[in-house]
């Protein structure tokens, strides 16, 4: 009873907490919220013209072992849905000896507690939800990313002196 | 009465009695000429989008999807139409299309498509007399607007002139093998070559 308790009152404290950063939210001038959307609500602007996807087939530099890599081809077109999964028409197994695409790693045959399945794993199936093409266009926010190698490299450099 | 239908007998019993071998021969001739000519035209009229579309079996389906692919708006202005893929342009060609045209005739009589549902669950098998088809003569529609012989593989993508100078150009594949869905949705490709 008194853990329910104690639950209780710091769900509420949050809740409230919460509220209050909405309300001081509301009460920032309106030139102060950094916003991509450059007109007035009430506005429907141009939208600029469309970038074209990049389509370089060359295979881009990952930022980090994980990450997903970006997709080096346009996809206009490719069907993903319940009935046809277009990437794996090149990208599954027994596809690439056809495609010359590489395969989908091992990863995406895995299931959440790593069994390895015969077929794609279902939470893998819309790549499109991880993996994305690229725009000719220039950044609208600026990125500071740092690459893992150029931190480390730092460190020891400043471990050095 | 009688009479007069007797002498139309005689006529057409033998003609060459009462007309010349000569204008017979150019007056068959000119028969035929006006006869291929009508029945050209009537094909014209049914090889026109506006008459496929006319059903709306196929406005709402395939129509609606060809509308948001390169074939119908693209940088170069050139529009496919459904008669450019679907109908030959050639001549004894075209008339074999017509008579197996008629089978969808029959098909709006008894409503086989005639609901999104029944379209998405006979689009495999209507999808695969496609396949056949342009498995049969090559690509022949694909071929009339887009030539391999200039074709500029320096000018495509990697990954498509790869393609191209392999499979396609030793000819052990052809467009519809790997350009399938290029106009429409596909249905449940399950055991399809390639998918
Ligand atoms: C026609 C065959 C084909 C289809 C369809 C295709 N790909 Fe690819 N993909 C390739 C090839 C070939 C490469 C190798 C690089 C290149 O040539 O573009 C590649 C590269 C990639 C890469 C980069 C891999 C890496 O290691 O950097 C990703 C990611 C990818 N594709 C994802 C997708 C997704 C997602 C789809 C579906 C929306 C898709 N591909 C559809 C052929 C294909
Ligand atoms: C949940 C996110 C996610 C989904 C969905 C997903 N991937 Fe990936 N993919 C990744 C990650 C993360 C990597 C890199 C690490 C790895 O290999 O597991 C990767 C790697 C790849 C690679 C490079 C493999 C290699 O060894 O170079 C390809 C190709 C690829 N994915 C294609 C696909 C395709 C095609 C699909 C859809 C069928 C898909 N992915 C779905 C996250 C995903
Ligand atoms: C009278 C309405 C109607 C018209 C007009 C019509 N269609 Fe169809 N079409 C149908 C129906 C119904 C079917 C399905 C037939 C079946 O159930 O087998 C069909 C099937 C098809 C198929 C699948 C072929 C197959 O062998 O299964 C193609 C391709 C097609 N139509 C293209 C066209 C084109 C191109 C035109 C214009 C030249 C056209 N249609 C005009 C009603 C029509
Ligand atoms: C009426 C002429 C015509 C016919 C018939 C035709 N195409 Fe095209 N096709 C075009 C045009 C025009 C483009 C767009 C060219 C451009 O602007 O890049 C195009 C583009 C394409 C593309 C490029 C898609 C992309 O995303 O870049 C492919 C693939 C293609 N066609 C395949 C086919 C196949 C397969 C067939 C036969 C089923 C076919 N075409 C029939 C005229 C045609
Ligand atoms: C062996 C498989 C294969 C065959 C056969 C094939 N293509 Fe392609 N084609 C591709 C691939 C892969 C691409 C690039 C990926 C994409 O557009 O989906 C491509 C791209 C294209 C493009 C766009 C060019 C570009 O630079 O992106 C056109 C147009 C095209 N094909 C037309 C055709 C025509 C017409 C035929 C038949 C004469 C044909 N293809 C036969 C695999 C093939
Ligand atoms: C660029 C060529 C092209 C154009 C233009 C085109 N089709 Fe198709 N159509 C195909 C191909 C290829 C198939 C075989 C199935 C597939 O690969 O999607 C097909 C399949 C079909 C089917 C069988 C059902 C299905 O979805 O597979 C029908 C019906 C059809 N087309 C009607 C039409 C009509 C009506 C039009 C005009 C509005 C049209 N098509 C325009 C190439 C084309």
């Amino acid at each position: 009873m008194k853990t329910l308790k104690l639950v209780s009152a710091i769900g509420l404290l949050a809740f409230g907490a919460l509220m209050m950063t909405s309300v001081s939210a509301a009460s920032i001038p309106e030139d102060k919220i950094d916003t991509l959307r450059q007109a007035p609500i009430n506005i429907e602007p141009t939208p600029p013209a469309m970038q074209n996807v990049r389509n370089t087939d060359v295979k881009e530099v990952r930022n980090y072992p994980m990450q997903p890599p970006v997709i080096p081809h346009k996809i206009d077109g490719y069907q993903l849905d319940l009935k046809v999964n277009k990437c794996m028409a090149c990208h599954a197994r027994s596809r690439i000896g056809d495609s010359q695409a590489p395969m989908v790693s091992v990863t995406h045959y895995m299931d959440r507690d790593n069994n390895f399945l015969a077929e794609l794993s279902p939470r893998r199936y819309f790549c499109t939800q991880c993996h994305v093409p690229q725009l000719d266009a220039k950044l609208l926010v600026e990125n500071d990313f740092v690459d893992m190698e150029h931190l480390i490299k730092t460190n020891t450099e400043q471990k050095k002196h | 009465m009688l009479d007069k239908l007797k002498k139309i007998w005689q006529v057409l019993n033998r003609p060459s009695v009462h007309y010349s071998l000569g204008f017979l021969t150019l007056g068959g001739f000119v028969a035929g000429v006006i006869f291929w000519g009508g029945f050209n035209t009537a094909l014209e009229a049914t090889n026109k989008e506006a008459f496929c579309i006319g059903c709306h079996e196929m406005e709402n389906n395939v129509y609606q999807e060809l509308q948001t692919t390169i074939h119908f708006t693209n940088r170069s202005g050139v529009r496919a139409t459904c008669p450019d893929c679907h109908v030959p342009h050639n001549w004894t060609d075209k008339i074999a299309r017509k008579m197996q045209a008629s089978k969808e005739v029959w098909g709006k009589v008894f409503g086989t498509i005639n609901t999104r549902e029944k379209f998405e669950s006979k689009r495999r098998e209507l999808a695969e007399h496609e396949w056949e088809r342009l498995k049969a003569n090559d690509s022949l529609e694909c071929r009339n607007c887009h030539n391999f012989t200039y074709m500029d593989f320096t000018r495509q993508s990697p990954r498509a002139s790869q393609m191209h100078s392999t499979s396609l150009a030793s000819g052990e594949k052809t467009c519809i093998d790997c350009h399938k869905g290029i106009a429409h949705h596909l249905p449940d490709m399950e055991g399809v070559k390639g998918f």
